[in-house]
């Protein structure tokens, strides 16, 4: 089973929506920057939020009965407003970080340290 | 003015008033100025206040209810009979043992008053104060012509009024009491015990008599507990190592007690029944144990305290017994009729204690239904109404033993208050207190609670009892007049001539006397607190109570010593028998030794009732007067104390004013009472005026001024000297006693003015006796139902020979006093010597100490020591060995504890600690260490479900 010669269906968004999050993943796992971490995050919520898109979706797939339908949506939205006020918070942190130590190098803010 | 609800809330208020002061006190006292000095003025005010409403209750009572004058004026006639006509007294008084049974419906009392008053009138100014009040003498007069006539021939007025038998008579002038009650403290079924109150013209005397002398001695003790201001060093007792005791003053201390008692005697006196009375009893005597115990340090003074509370406890057991019969039997404390609440709700009015004991008209003693019944308890049966048998079970007697054990059980407690035989031993001991306390307390006020309750529950008792209650007096009476005559401690021969006295009430009212019982009550109030108070005054002046070491100090004590004579004149009796008139004293034991006689008439075998007051009397006279001689005539024993004596200040010797007017004037009618306080205000204000204001004007106040100070210095100087003899500091208080001038003339005519101006006066009635004769409860003959002796009636047939008889063994025993001690004719010493062994028994005051410590105290210690053995022996090891028991045991636990409980969680802690730390390296704090950690723990997750997902799907 080759997906390039199938029709469009939920395992290609699926796939897309992996790539999205491993690349999420792995923007969190590198950048330095707190606003880049940022990105990953959100990189990494909207690949699972294709996930649900996908899922939702009663006209990708054959089995059309088991779509999530308006739940797969409500779920997405959840996240999207998650991600929202996250992202809210986030950046409220990165200032005040920004204020305390003149920087947001992720790296030097080992405060939490055990 | 309705009298039923004005006298209960003024006495109540009189009652209570001490008690707010003692409240005051005990929150402020110390904060009341220096050593709190104002506590004295506030109990001052407080007893006065009470003095001021009691004396308004008094004046309401006897304006409302006035004292009739049918015994006064049947008396004077009698007394003219009797002076003329001795024949014809003794075919009375043989008439009267026939008591007429039959009584007539008309008493008539106002018409027979009226008109012999006016004929009368010159006799009665002669003779004003008669302190006797014959009930009965009517009654012969009309049974017997031969006394009829000359009856008749002196008072037409008489004739009008038929036979009025004594019974009868007793009725007329019988007012009935207020009682009732302010709160009802608890409810069993039908009974209750309240707080109530019992007001007849008793009450009403005694809240005046004890007002009055409260209100004197709180003055007296100002000056007198003077001391207790500063700081006091008592050189009565040395601490453990050698130092005299120092304290502070006690100053407040000492009255806010005062205050208690006199709110508890208060309490005894208008308590409306006898559950109160039982209360009030033990504050009074906690109040005494108190008192007595001023000085606790001293350990006399604590000793004699406990003496004091321990015996009486012994009388207050009888006492419970007695109110156990009666509320076992009757259901009820309350003396006068009350109020009740039957079943059904209705309000019904329940006999009170004396009207279920002597409920008819007659006031015949009558054994109560509820004690037939109790006594009765094992015949009741089933089907028979108790109703039907009461009257049977009456005849056989039933129930009349319960009487007695009530009876004798009340008069057991006041025994034990009263000093009484068995339990005197205390009241001498009990001298240990300061002055005053003695003359409130143990000789005015609380050991007369005792003979006051004997009187009110006189109608309870029954001739059995009263008998009982003859022979302990009469004992009592002779033995303690005895033991004054050896001792030597001014206080001592009061304390034991208190107890005499006693022992003189406790007698006449066990002789039928009731009204001359609570008349020498009184007046022995009056004089014993005035006698207190003048040896309080020579102790303070010569800081020692043996007589041995004073003589001579009439020059420099000169108010004590005259009031103090005047008191010895009166306890012996002073007065000129046929002429009947005398000191206060003077007509009390006249009351009892004419009922003496009268016992002695009608039972000729108890010849000791009738010995014991007239020997006690001579015994009297002589050792108040061997007290008096040595004290203040002769010369000086110990010239260093009698150098050092001095005059008290005024708010001592004032308060001794006060009294011996009293002591003088009680058994007169008021307005010559009034005349006595009169002329000596009269006397007062001239001596002040002598001793401060005259020489002013003579020489324009310079001199005066001058001789004050100077005066002052020289008692400065004379107080100083004192000061290196003893710590007492008199100086700032002493008074400036100069000679007391007498000005005959101006005060011989003012007395004259006064006396015939009071004999003018119309109030003769109001006499104390006649007072009182509203409040007698019972004067008729009464028959024991065992033994053969006859309790006569109250009479007064004897009088004049009573009168005789008291007056020369008074006089026989001042003659040998002022033989011995007086002249010096005879020598004491060698009748000391000539009769060693009665002297040392009396010396050792009957050795009744050493009795009651080989009979109780000895084998108690004996006792007591066997029970401490066997309680360190026995209990005490047995509870050691347990004690050690629970140590093995707790040391065992604390070792499995510690080693093994502890150690487990100790262990588990370390564990849990050092993985702890292990894991501390692992939060390093990098976000991208934990992304990563995050990631690749996630898909390390995801890969390890897997396999083993794989590995459950394909199985091994």
């Amino acid at each position: 089973m080759n997906l390039l010669t199938q029709p469009i269906g939920v395992t290609h968004y699926l796939v897309v929506g992996a790539v999205m999050f491993v690349c999420g993943v792995v923007c969190m796992a590198t950048k330095r920057n707190g606003i880049g971490m940022l990105m990953g995050v959100e990189l990494v919520l909207n690949g699972a939020n294709l996930n649900f898109i996908a899922f939702a979706s009663p006209w990708l797939r054959q089995d059309s009965e088991y779509a999530l339908g308006l739940d797969g949506h409500l779920l997405a939205l959840f996240v999207i407003v998650l991600a929202a006020g996250e992202a809210a918070v986030a950046l409220a942190i990165a200032l005040n970080y920004y204020n305390n130590h003149g920087t947001i190098d992720v790296d030097r803010a080992d405060d939490l340290k055990g | 003015m309705d009298l039923h609800s004005v006298l209960p809330m003024l006495l109540g208020l009189a009652w209570v008033a001490p008690l707010a002061s003692f409240v005051l006190i005990v929150f402020l006292g110390p904060r009341m100025g220096k050593a709190g000095v104002a506590a004295g003025h506030v109990a001052t005010l407080a007893i006065v206040t009470s003095f001021a409403l009691s004396f308004l209750s008094m004046c309401l009572w006897f304006g409302h209810h006035p004292p009739t004058a049918v015994h006064h004026d049947d008396h004077a006639a009698e007394h003219h009979a009797s002076s003329n006509n001795s024949l014809a007294l003794t075919s009375v008084s043989l008439v009267r043992a026939e008591q007429p049974a039959k009584k007539a419906d008309e008493p008539a009392p106002k018409s027979e008053t009226k008109a012999p008053a006016k004929s009368e009138t010159p006799a009665k100014s002669e003779t004003p104060a008669k302190s006797e009040a014959p009930a009965e003498k009517s009654a012969p007069k009309t049974t017997e012509p031969a006394v009829e006539t000359p009856a008749k021939a002196e008072e037409p007025a008489k004739a009008e009024t038929p036979t009025a038998d004594h019974a009868h008579d007793e009725h007329a002038t019988t007012v009935a009491p207020i009682a009732g009650s302010w709160y009802s403290l608890a409810k069993f079924g039908n009974s209750s015990i309240d707080i109530g109150y019992y007001i007849d013209s008793l009450t009403v005397l005694m809240f005046v008599m004890v007002s009055l002398i409260a209100s004197c001695i709180h003055f007296y003790a100002m000056g007198y507990m003077h001391d207790e201001l500063h700081d006091i060093t008592d050189k009565e007792v040395r601490l453990a190592n050698g130092k005299l005791l120092h304290r502070p003053g006690r100053f407040y201390r000492f009255f806010q007690y005062l205050s208690l008692f006199c709110f508890s005697m208060f309490g005894v006196v208008i308590a409306g029944n006898i559950a109160m009375v039982f209360v009030f009893w033990e504050l009074v005597g906690i109040c005494s144990y108190f008192l007595i115990g001023f000085y606790y340090e001293r350990h006399s003074a604590s000793t004699a305290a406990n003496k004091a509370f321990i015996v009486n406890r012994v009388g207050d057991f009888g006492m419970i017994i007695g109110l156990m019969a009666l509320w076992g039997a009757l259901g009820t404390f309350n003396f006068g009729d009350y109020e009740g609440t039957t079943a059904d709700g209705k309000t019904e009015t329940r006999p009170g204690l004396f009207n279920m004991v002597r409920p008819g008209e007659d006031r015949a003693l009558i054994v109560p239904d509820g004690m037939v019944i109790a006594a009765a308890a094992d015949r009741i049966t089933a089907g028979e109404t108790v109703e039907a048998n009461l009257e049977t079970w009456r005849k056989e007697n039933l129930g009349y033993g319960l009487l007695i054990v009530a009876g004798l059980g009340i008069f057991c407690g006041c025994v034990g208050k009263s000093a009484q035989f068995p339990l005197h031993v205390w009241l001498p001991d009990a001298m240990e207190g300061p002055t005053p306390v003695s003359a409130l307390v143990h000789s005015a006020t609380m050991v007369a609670a005792g003979v006051y309750l004997v009187g009110r529950f006189y109608p309870v008792f029954t001739p059995e009892v009263l008998l009982t209650i003859a022979y302990i007096g009469g004992i009592t009476l002779f033995i303690a007049a005895t033991i004054a005559i050896t001792a030597t401690d001014i206080k001592r021969v009061l304390a034991y001539s208190t107890v005499s006295q006693l022992g003189y009430m406790m007698l006449a009212l066990g002789l039928g006397g009731w009204l001359a019982r609570v008349f020498h009550l009184i007046t022995h109030a009056f004089f014993k607190s005035l006698l207190f108070m003048c040896s309080g005054s020579v102790i303070h002046a010569c800081h020692t109570n043996d007589m041995t070491k004073m003589g001579g100090l009439r020059h420099k004590m000169p108010w004590t010593a005259y009031t103090m004579l005047i008191g010895c004149l009166a306890i012996a009796g002073a007065g000129i028998p046929l002429m009947d008139i005398g000191f206060s004293g003077y007509y009390s034991k006249d009351a009892i030794i004419t009922q003496a006689l009268e016992f002695r008439d009608a039972n000729p075998s108890h010849f000791f009732l009738f010995l014991a007051p007239v020997v006690g009397a001579a015994i009297t006279a002589f050792y108040m007067f061997r007290l008096w001689y040595m004290t203040f005539s002769g010369t000086p024993r110990d010239a260093e104390i009698h150098s050092h004596a001095h005059e008290s200040p005024p708010i001592m010797y004032i308060p001794l004013v006060v009294l011996s007017v009293f002591a003088v004037c009680v058994g007169f009618s008021i307005p010559f009472l009034v005349a006595g306080i009169a002329i000596a205000c009269f006397f007062m204000v001239q001596v002040w005026f002598d001793q401060n204001a005259a020489p002013g004007h003579d020489a324009h106040g310079h001199e005066s001024h001058a001789h004050d100070s100077h005066s002052h210095e020289a008692h400065a100087h004379d107080s100083h000297a004192h000061n290196t003899h003893d710590d007492h500091a008199h100086d700032s208080h002493a008074a400036p006693a100069g000679p007391i001038k007498v000005r005959w003339v101006p005060l011989l005519v003012f007395s004259a003015a006064a006396l015939l101006l009071a004999a003018t006066l119309p109030w003769h009635n109001l006499t104390v006796t006649n007072m009182l004769e509203q409040t007698r409860p019972y004067t008729g003959v009464q028959t024991p139902l065992y033994g053969e002796t006859v309790i006569p009636a109250e009479g007064h047939r004897f009088h004049t020979m009573a009168s005789l008889v008291a007056f020369s063994t008074a006089a026989l025993g001042f003659v040998l006093a002022t033989l011995f001690y007086g002249v010096g004719t005879l020598n004491p010493v060698d009748v000391r010597r000539q009769f060693s062994n009665i002297y040392q028994f009396l010396w050792d005051k009957w050795r009744f100490d050493e009795l009651y410590q080989v009979l109780f105290v000895g084998p108690v210690h004996v006792v007591s020591g066997w029970l401490a053995k066997v309680d360190k022996k026995i209990i005490d090891r047995g509870l050691d060995g347990l004690a050690q028991g629970t140590l093995a045991v707790s040391r065992l636990d604390d070792r499995i504890d510690r080693g093994w409980v502890d150690g487990f969680f100790t262990k588990l802690s370390d564990c849990a600690w050092s993985i702890a730390l292990r894991l501390r390296g692992a939060q390093t704090g990098r976000l991208r260490q934990y992304v990563v950690f995050l990631a690749v723990g996630t898909v390390g997750l995801f890969v390890f479900i897997t396999l083993l997902w794989n590995f459950a799907v394909a199985g091994p």
